[in-house]
């Protein structure tokens, strides 16, 4: 059995970052030969010397013409061992929006920096979002390791600095590879050229790290999607409850709270077309039905009676800003949260965050595009929330402006 | 050793798409599943059953005809639809060419696949559906790897692929105002080697032509098409009968073949692990146009 690993790839600009990517993609043998013809032939066509592996991830017309890449790109490869899915965020337009995108549903963040500049503004901003976003396994990539002469000392320097700044973020786990993108060294094999390097190839690291208990599996949170009720006289008195679970484990037999109402049951069965299962746990599609005629509706949640999640209308959280209006200190908001969507009113800007140095501005009034900051919001219905470093779903929300319905915020409640 | 609590990719793909099918059911007014008889869309039709099972699916499916199609794939299109108990919407470009909407390109090489999009935006409008499923995959097209899963289209049915909502975490934003709608890609994360072991893992029945079979085909530039009444040999062409299949299914106008012993599910996985060209690359005139057919396309509120 094969798991998935989503991980999320940022780096600045020049860093090698497709070129990684390119060469994961070929030696997995994920790109197919036709996708690399048009590459070479668009390359030559332009009088690039080099294959340009980048224009395998510029999809769009204009990221082509100009020669940056505009959005998020998802790309696929497998290994025996795991499939991977890669966000593929770019360095250098909204990149924090892109960067929080990617992160947001990735167990790993990699991060590149070239051997011969060390850490950058950059390096320091995306590690500061990928630990914002939770992502719970860090792996800085120190590229470009065959233009240092292979050198131990300057691997070591750029982990020291880097383990100095990284003390003051939440990163549970912190790995390091010295590598050359260009020429393969410790992507997939250990590599010849730099002996004293004892850790695992870059591949070997993203097959083996270990995400399975990355996962919540104590508080049982099932937001309730879809109410299955067949209109059908065999299924007559059928009703159920479908969802994904969001974290714990469920069976047939437990205690259950349903929020808001308070009511509580028993679990009766949790099925599938496939049949009945003995445990759901996440990211499971699930049917639960209870024991009980109780009235159950989209929004609400399954928990267990007791270890219920927050019910708050006041939610105080770091959002990233991701539209070119900026926010309106005053405004209404509408909210999506698990399955519930409510209006929301701004209460307070407590603050906003230089990504940067990771400075707090107290001052601040509102925030723009790209920004971080700590605010507070009012909502008309009460959310089910839990803390999103405990629970990055039920601690996870985005604001959609309404008038243009654009989705103009990603919050993480604190 | 396996962890307690792990999920295989299969499985946790099919959650997730299962997700994504609830979502769309539960918050969009009329949503329609785009239903072809292609594998994709086929595999779309199941993921829906079990999202609603034991309900039936609470929209209709949608057929965008161009006339052209295989006529294996037609029968088995009108046989799932029946056997699931579904509505069966059928949009006919026909129509659009005798009412003169659309005009038909006797060059082009692409048949009639650009004027799907007049007759797919037509019968949205006139069902007035709100969501489209399609069963697009990122893996199939450089474009398609930068699309949503909720993507939204504006009044005309356009793309704007530089102005897309951010999509976080697994909240989706489906709001729009009356005559836009919505187009969700619950397959989005899928490859098509998930797909076809999906199929073998699944017993999920498809159309014959996608499993090798002899048939009388002529090789054109570089493509073998089948002989029918749509393609007829040019006079340099030589009809010869070889064992193939079909990758994808598109127009028999504009779909071609490859070469295959593969007699079920399993062998397709096996040569699917081995191959080394694209299922669209290999196997779609309509995809050739230019660098840029398929995000061209995409903007004028093609699938």
């Amino acid at each position: 059995m094969s798991e998935i690993l989503r991980f999320a790839t940022a780096g600045s600009v020049d860093d090698g970052k497709s070129t990684l990517i390119g060469r994961l993609l070929y030696d997995s043998k994920s790109i197919f030969e036709d996708q690399l013809e048009a590459v070479e032939r668009t390359s030559r066509d332009r009088g690039e010397a080099v294959t340009n592996l980048a224009l395998l991830t510029d999809g769009l017309r204009a990221e082509r013409e100009q020669g940056i890449t505009i959005d998020v790109a998802y790309r696929y490869f497998a290994t025996p061992k795991r499939k991977f899915i890669i966000a593929d965020t770019p360095g250098h337009i909204q990149y924090t929006r892109n960067m929080v995108t990617g992160a947001s549903t990735a167990d790993l963040a990699l991060i590149l920096v070239d051997a011969r500049h060390g850490l950058v503004e950059q390096s320091r901003r995306h590690s500061f979002l990928a630990s914002l976003l939770g992502v719970p396994h860090l792996v800085l990539c120190v590229n470009k390791m065959d233009l240092v002469d292979y050198d131990e000392t300057v691997f070591e320097r750029i982990k020291a600095e880097f383990r100095d700044f990284a003390a003051r973020l939440k990163i549970h786990d912190l790995s390091f590879v010295p590598i050359s993108a260009l020429h393969g060294d410790n992507i997939v094999h250990r590599s010849q050229n730099m002996p004293w390097y004892a850790g695992s190839s870059l591949l070997h690291l993203l097959e083996e790290v270990h995400i399975a208990s990355d996962r919540n599996l104590v508080d049982v949170r099932f937001p309730v999607q879809y109410v299955i009720r067949p209109q059908d006289d065999s299924w007559h008195d059928y009703r159920g409850y479908a969802g994904q679970v969001a974290s714990g484990v469920m069976k047939p037999g437990d205690d259950v709270m349903v929020l808001p109402s308070g009511f509580t049951s028993t679990i009766a069965a949790i099925e599938t077309m496939d049949g009945q299962v003995d445990e759901a746990f996440p990211p499971m599609s699930v049917t639960v039905r209870l024991s009980d005629n109780i009235d159950v509706s989209r929004g609400d949640m399954l928990c267990r009676p007791n270890n219920q999640p927050d019910a708050v209308q006041d939610v105080e959280a770091v959002i990233c800003w991701m539209h070119e209006q900026p926010m309106d200190p005053n405004g209404f908001y509408r909210i999506k949260h698990t399955t519930r969507d409510a209006r929301a009113k701004v209460s307070e800007v407590l603050y906003r965050l230089d990504v940067n140095t990771l400075h707090r501005d107290t001052d601040a009034a509102t925030l723009s595009l790209n920004d971080v900051g700590r605010i507070r919001l009012r909502t008309t219905v009460p959310l089910f929330i839990d803390r999103y470093e405990r629970n990055r779903t039920t601690g996870s929300f985005v604001l959609i402006h309404e008038g243009t319905n654009a989705t103009v915020a990603a919050g993480m409640i604190q | 050793m396996p962890t307690k609590y792990e999920l295989g990719h299969l499985k946790a793909l099919e959650a997730e798409s299962i997700h994504i099918m609830r979502e769309v059911a539960a918050t969009m007014e009329r949503p329609a599943l785009l239903f072809s008889g292609g594998k994709d869309s086929i595999i779309m039709v199941h993921l829906a059953r079990k999202a609603f099972w034991p309900a039936r699916l609470p929209f209709p499916l949608v057929h965008i005809d161009t006339g052209q199609n295989f006529s294996e794939v037609i029968a088995f299109r009108d046989w799932m639809a029946e056997d699931i108990g579904a509505r069966l919407i059928v949009g006919s470009v026909q129509d659009d060419i005798d009412a003169g909407r659309v005009f038909e390109d006797p060059k082009s090489n692409a048949g009639r696949n650009r004027l799907q999009t007049t007759t797919l935006l037509r019968t949205i409008e006139e069902h007035k559906f709100t969501a489209m499923f399609g069963g697009a995959r990122r893996d199939e097209e450089k474009a398609r790897a930068k699309e949503r899963v909720f993507s939204f289209r504006d009044e005309f049915g356009q793309w704007d692929p530089k102005n897309q909502r951010p999509e976080l975490w697994s909240l989706y934003n489906g709001r729009h105002r009356p005559g836009e709608h919505i187009r969700a890609f619950p397959i989005s994360n899928w490859t098509e080697l998930d797909v076809w072991q999906y199929i073998a893992d699944e017993n999920i029945e498809l159309p014959s032509i996608y499993y090798a079979h002899r048939r009388p085909v002529v090789h054109r530039d570089g493509m073998i098409m089948a002989v029918n009444e749509f393609v007829t040999p040019r006079d340099n062409e030589e009809i010869v009968e070889e064992l193939v299949r079909y990758r994808t299914v598109g127009d028999a106008t504009c779909t071609a073949a490859v070469s295959s012993a593969a007699a079920n599910a399993h062998d397709v996985v096996t040569e699917v692990a081995a191959t080394r060209i694209t299922e669209r690359g290999a196997t779609r005139a309509d995809d050739k146009t230019s660098e840029a057919a398929m995000e061209d396309r995409k903007r004028e509120g093609y699938f």
